[in-house]
């Protein structure tokens, strides 16, 4: 267990000491709060501002970039330098390495979280949610759904054949799901199939998980099924979880396929 | 400990029906420093990482300290102990190397250290392969010949019984590795079975107790190195300058009365004398020659 860990703080560090990505990162999910709250600075209706529908779709998507994108992009770039050959030859246990990856996406993602709320707090009067049961319903819609991501971040890894490929495998992927999901557009506004579509992937039912938390009561009739349907968010992100963690465990590589 | 390191019997690889590894037997003693030579594509890398437990075989058998390295491979072995054991006894220093560019020597060599039940010190080790005054450097600051001691200090961190180094010292400048090679001769006099792949013939040679020539996914021959190919009793070459300035030589199996006879017909000192066996290079090249 202690190595898990010590593998996460090795992670994390080497996170913190790479500034561009730091920057880029963290900071990225507060500008965009900044430019859309910018832009829309009207209401959504009864009392209720753009930015309060924004910053669900920006806390989604600083999760899925934490968890998908940075390890589906990471792991193929470790694989292709040989760092995950040189762990193999080592008596490390392979959860280990999964472990340390988990600890840095967590960090991440709480970090990037509570700078997006604090930065739309003070520039947007984002009001937070009043309630325990809603802090309750945020917390597991963001650890579920950062869960959901990782996975899919690892079993996505396999695909890209080369670390210079992996971004544009990854990156198309992340940025579609994004525009279909409800992330830059009220989601009822977009055409039908394309909501059909988006319901398929996790990053609309996080997306309405986090609506929940940060909407009022009152907006749950203007969701596509008609309320925000907890129960289906929990299910279809558990579904995720466990798709990716059969393909995590049935496709894991190594080794590039040169390696042989 | 067993009195072989690595026995190998048979072993063949196909790679999309054409043979790499073509019915390859090799035994390492336990604490020698055994050389493979060979050209590339020779199936040499192919060879030791099927050793180090990399790659799956098709044929033949292999043991490596008494456990046979396609254990790793089986299903549910990830978390078996019996394969970490394994692991915690084979030190590997790879051909690529992967890099942790932000993480100090320090940090890297103290963690993998942390792999292993009895580690030796981190400061020790880092010391040991001349890494002192840059254990606090991030490790993407380091050169080639610096971030290759870095892979050894990774490779011996957990004091392995056995050690594979593939290409170990590929980029060295000349100093650096002469003090490689004390290093290397320092961990055989602890104990430690050194199996090492190289281009250099001048390393083989100062280096190895005996050294494996592989062509065409064969070993086809294993001596020492003085031994090799019949080295030791091929003819000598003797040449030297007559007294009109012409070089002359002569190949003879028996030198020493060669040098005898000229030295009566020179009354004295032969002008530009030498004598000369053939080199473990010649031997070498002949041999990859006459196989290819």
């Amino acid at each position: 267990m202690g190595l898990g860990l010590r593998q996460g703080v090795l992670e994390i560090r080497q996170f913190l000491r790479s500034r561009e990505q730091v920057m880029f990162t963290l900071a990225f999910p507060a500008i965009l709060i900044l430019v859309f709250g910018s832009i829309f600075s009207g209401e959504i209706g009864n009392g209720v501002k753009f930015t309060q529908y924004f910053v669900t779709g920006m806390i989604a998507t600083g999760l899925m970039t934490a968890g998908f994108q940075a390890l589906a992009i990471q792991i193929p770039q470790e694989r292709d330098r040989g760092v995950l050959k040189r762990l193999l030859g080592t008596p490390m246990p392979r959860w280990v390495y999964f472990a340390g990856k988990v600890l840095m996406v967590a960090f991440i993602a709480v970090l990037e979280t509570v700078i997006l709320l604090t930065v739309a707090t003070l520039l947007f009067d984002l009001d937070l949610p009043d309630t325990g049961a809603k802090w309750l319903t945020f917390l597991w819609v963001s650890a579920l759904g950062i869960t959901a991501c990782t996975l899919c971040g690892v079993a996505f890894s396999s695909l890209a054949r080369t670390g210079r490929s992996a971004p544009a495998v990854v990156t198309p992927v992340a940025l579609i799901l994004q525009f279909i999901s409800g992330v830059f557009f009220v989601f009822t506004s977009l055409p039908g199939w394309m909501q059909n579509v988006a319901s398929l992937f996790p990053l609309k039912w996080m997306c309405q998980g986090l609506r929940a938390v940060f909407l009022p009561e009152s907006f749950g009739p203007r969701e596509p099924g008609g309320s925000y349907d907890l129960p289906m968010v929990a299910l279809v992100l558990s579904v995720w979880c466990l798709v990716a963690l059969v393909l995590c465990l049935t496709t894991f590589r190594w080794t590039t396929k040169r390696d042989g | 400990m067993e009195a072989t390191a690595i026995e190998v019997n048979g072993l063949r690889k196909l790679y999309g029906g054409t043979a790499a590894v073509d019915g390859l037997d090799l035994t390492v003693r336990s604490g020698e420093i055994f050389a493979l030579l060979g050209p590339n594509g020779a199936g040499k890398t192919t060879t030791v990482e099927i050793l180090e437990g990399y790659r799956r075989r098709d044929g033949g058998q292999v043991s490596v300290l008494g456990v046979d390295p396609a254990v790793v491979h089986g299903r549910g072995t990830r978390t078996d102990p019996a394969v970490r054991r394994w692991r915690e006894r084979v030190g590997i220093v790879l051909q690529g190397t992967g890099e942790f560019d932000e993480l100090t020597v320090g940090e890297v060599v103290t963690h993998f250290a942390r792999f292993y039940p009895a580690p030796d010190d981190p400061a020790t080790v880092i010391d040991r392969v001349g890494l002192s005054a840059k254990a606090r450097a991030r490790t993407h600051t380091l050169s080639g010949g610096q971030k290759r001691r870095l892979d050894v200090a990774l490779g011996i961190i957990g004091r392995p019984e056995l050690l594979f180094l593939d290409e170990p010292t590929t980029g060295f400048d000349p100093e650096a590795r002469r003090e490689f090679w004390a290093l290397i001769r320092d961990l055989a006099r602890g104990g430690t079975t050194i199996v090492l792949t190289t281009h250099y013939l001048e390393e083989a040679e100062t280096l190895a107790d005996r050294v494996g020539v592989i062509t065409a996914g064969r070993l086809i021959a294993v001596d020492t190195p003085r031994e090799l190919g019949n080295r030791a009793s091929a003819l000598a070459t003797v040449s030297w300058r007559t007294p009109e300035g012409v070089w002359e030589r002569a190949q003879s199996a028996t030198p020493t009365a060669l040098v005898a006879d000229l030295a009566a017909r020179f009354g004295g000192e032969v002008p530009g004398l030498t004598v000369t066996r053939p080199t473990l290079e010649d031997i070498y090249l002949d041999m990859i020659g006459a196989a290819a």
